[in-house]
């Protein structure tokens, strides 16, 4: 009888299952990526060809003006200036409310994790619970009391809006992670003498890079992708981009434009698109590093 | 004057009283080892010592100053960790000046004491190093240089060498021990589940279990007369053998009985007068037991033949059961063969069945 023995690698085998597996993933990464591919088809044809209604056909006459028209000269309501406008309006609510939001919870994790303070878990629940329930709850009144101290419709009022509904998920991240990392650290630089702050920021911060990855992807596609904020609180001057590309899709005289829509919800969702692409090894690496002691 | 003194502190977790009046003296240089199982209190102690644990009453007093109040820094204590703790974004060089650092020490100062530490401790290569490019004992070593360039009066210790293994663990024990003898006057307590390094290392040892302090003592007070069962059980490699029993009233004193085997008492020193026909144990140490042709005790059996190179643990058992004894030769150790056991009366020690209290 001629029989092989088995050694080294174990030969690979097609079956029906690893066949039916592959389908299914090919099939469910199809069902994700189709719309985007329409999208950025219709955005680079004229609107002769849409017309024509081949949604998933390449484009034969390939052009970018509706890119051009949706960035600096689409119409938002009564001004023509595209969504640019948004764009700038969008990174100026972005940055600020990002660092605030990421270096507040940072330290009101470091406190109730490392300095157990009377109360800290009551204090948390509190929080935690402001973040389930829904924000709506929270517009009107949180309108009344920006209006009442005069900040309502600016660009601070946006700004802390962010800031505080991001408290609970930051703090939560934060706290949690701190709690994985040994205690005796901290103990070891209360012996050397450091107090609240210098231990925040020379010990405990710079352990923390991977959290801050985390959080900082989270707050950005989050604050991002805000409408209802940005719609209530921004006032006029500072909608941001969501907002405005509502306007243009929804502002249309006449033959809707399908190519500037697309072109412009494109850009609208460019910016969370490269931060996932740019950060998305670290933002996997940054979960499993906060899973496992590091 | 004492180094460290804790008096009558109560440490309470909300309801849960881990320590209720515990008081314990420490002299000035002295290197006291608190020994106990886990769960026993002794880190515990040693965190409300340094600060990083309120007391809910009681004081504690360093070099002569009530600190119950101060803040950890201010002590005068260094501490080292069974984890390290090195920070772990900064070199060895800058964990090491950290704590100079935050107290504002001039530049030059902080320099010549870190590296003067680095050398103790023979780590000046590794200064540039980030922890994790360091092996679990320069770890240790990083983490001790840490304590040494504070210039505390008082060296806290906790668990430091439980991570390590075997062959390091002796190697930095008597660093450990080495360090003291240099220091001179420091003082050192060092907490640790292990009796060996209690042992070694220790002028004095406190035996803890359950919260409460079992024994005081050197430790050859501790090894030759445990104060109770539970010391007598925890202190010594192989454990010490227990023989439940009664005392009887023999020819000459006091005799100890049980079934079959009987030991005459004399030389034994009882800490009050007995009377006979009280329920004991008999605790014996299994190198204070001799393989005999002719013994005190005959008819065992071999059970079981442990050689540990540089002795041999045989167990044996008669009708009444099973005995550790340490021989240091491989003479007549077989399983199966027959000896009987010559005892060293002066050197067991007697326990009260019903509270486990030396007798």
């Amino acid at each position: 009888m001629n029989t092989i023995e088995p050694q080294g690698c174990r030969p690979r085998r097609l079956t029906v299952g690893r066949v039916g597996v592959y389908a299914f993933l090919l099939t469910a990464a199809l069902f994700i990526l189709l719309p985007l591919w329409i999208m950025i088809m219709t955005s680079l044809k004229p609107m002769d060809e849409i017309r024509l209604g081949n949604i998933v056909a390449l484009p034969t006459a390939l052009t970018f003006e509706a890119w051009s028209k949706a960035w600096s000269s689409a119409c938002t309501g009564l001004e023509c200036n595209g969504i640019s406008v948004g764009f700038w309006n969008s990174v100026r609510i972005l940055i600020p409310s990002v660092a605030l939001s990421i270096i507040v919870g940072a330290i009101n994790g470091y406190a109730l994790s490392f300095w157990r303070v009377k109360g800290a878990n009551v204090m948390f629940g509190v929080l935690l619970l402001g973040a389930f329930i829904p924000y709506q709850v929270f517009l009107y009144p949180l309108v009344r009391i920006f209006s009442m101290t005069g900040i309502y419709n600016s660009l601070l009022c946006i700004i802390l809006v962010h800031v505080i509904f991001g408290l609970p998920t930051m703090t939560l991240l934060f706290r949690n992670y701190y709690l994985g990392l040994p205690i005796e650290l901290f103990k070891a630089a209360r012996i050397d003498g450091g107090g609240f702050w210098s231990i925040f920021f020379r010990v405990i911060l710079p352990m923390s890079t991977p959290m801050l990855v985390v959080a900082t992807i989270l707050q950005v596609t989050g604050i991002w992708n805000d409408f209802i904020f940005g719609l209530t609180f921004a006032g006029r001057q500072n909608l941001p981009m969501t907002v405005q590309l509502n306007n243009i899709v929804h502002s249309t005289q006449g033959e809707r434009a399908y190519n500037v829509d697309m072109a412009a919800t494109m850009l609208a969702a460019l910016v969370p698109l490269v931060v996932y692409f740019v950060s998305g090894r670290w933002f996997v690496r940054g979960i499993a590093a906060g899973a496992v002691k590091g | 004057m004492s180094a460290v003194s804790v008096r009558d502190v109560t440490v309470a977790f909300e309801a849960f009283r881990v320590f209720d009046g515990l008081s314990l003296d420490i002299n000035e240089g002295e290197f006291i080892v608190l020994l106990g199982p886990s769960g026993c209190g002794k880190s515990t102690l040693l965190n409300a010592v340094a600060g990083l644990l309120d007391v809910s009453s009681g004081q504690i007093w360093i070099g002569g100053k009530n600190v119950t109040w101060e803040e950890p820094k201010d002590r005068g204590i260094a501490m080292v960790f069974q984890s390290y703790a090195l920070y772990p974004r900064m070199s060895v060089r800058e964990n090491m000046s950290f704590g100079l650092r935050m107290a504002k020490t001039p530049k030059p100062e902080i320099e010549k004491r870190v590296n003067q530490a680095a050398e103790t401790l023979q780590i000046t290569h590794l200064l540039d190093r980030r922890p994790d490019q360091l092996s679990g004992g320069q770890r240790q070593r990083v983490a001790i240089g840490r304590a040494l360039v504070r210039d505390a009066s008082v060296f806290l210790f906790d668990e430091p060498l439980s991570n390590l293994d075997a062959k390091l663990r002796n190697e930095l024990r008597v660093e450990i021990k080495r360090l003291h003898a240099r220091l001179g006057k420091t003082t050192m307590v060092y907490v640790t589940h292990d009796q060996i390094e209690a042992m070694t290392l220790a002028d004095r040892i406190v035996v803890l279990k359950e919260q409460k302090v079992q024994q005081i003592g050197s430790p050859d007070e501790i090894y030759r007369c445990p104060s109770n069962l539970f010391v007598a059980g925890f202190v010594g490699s192989p454990q010490m053998n227990f023989i439940k029993g009664r005392l009887k009233g023999g020819d000459n004193g006091l005799e100890f009985v049980s079934g079959k085997r009987r030991l005459p008492l004399v030389g034994y020193q009882f800490s009050q007068k007995q009377r006979a026909d009280g329920e004991v144990v008999l605790g014996i140490r299994p190198e204070h037991l001799t393989v005999a042709d002719v013994g005190t005790w005959s008819d065992f059996k071999i059970d079981v033949v442990e050689p540990m190179g540089a002795d041999t643990i045989v167990w044996c058992s008669d009708a009444e059961g099973s005995l550790q004894v340490r021989t240091n030769g491989c003479k007549g150790s077989a399983p199966g063969q027959h000896l009987a056991l010559g005892i060293d009366t002066t050197q067991v020690s007697l326990f009260a069945a019903n509270t486990g209290e030396r007798l």
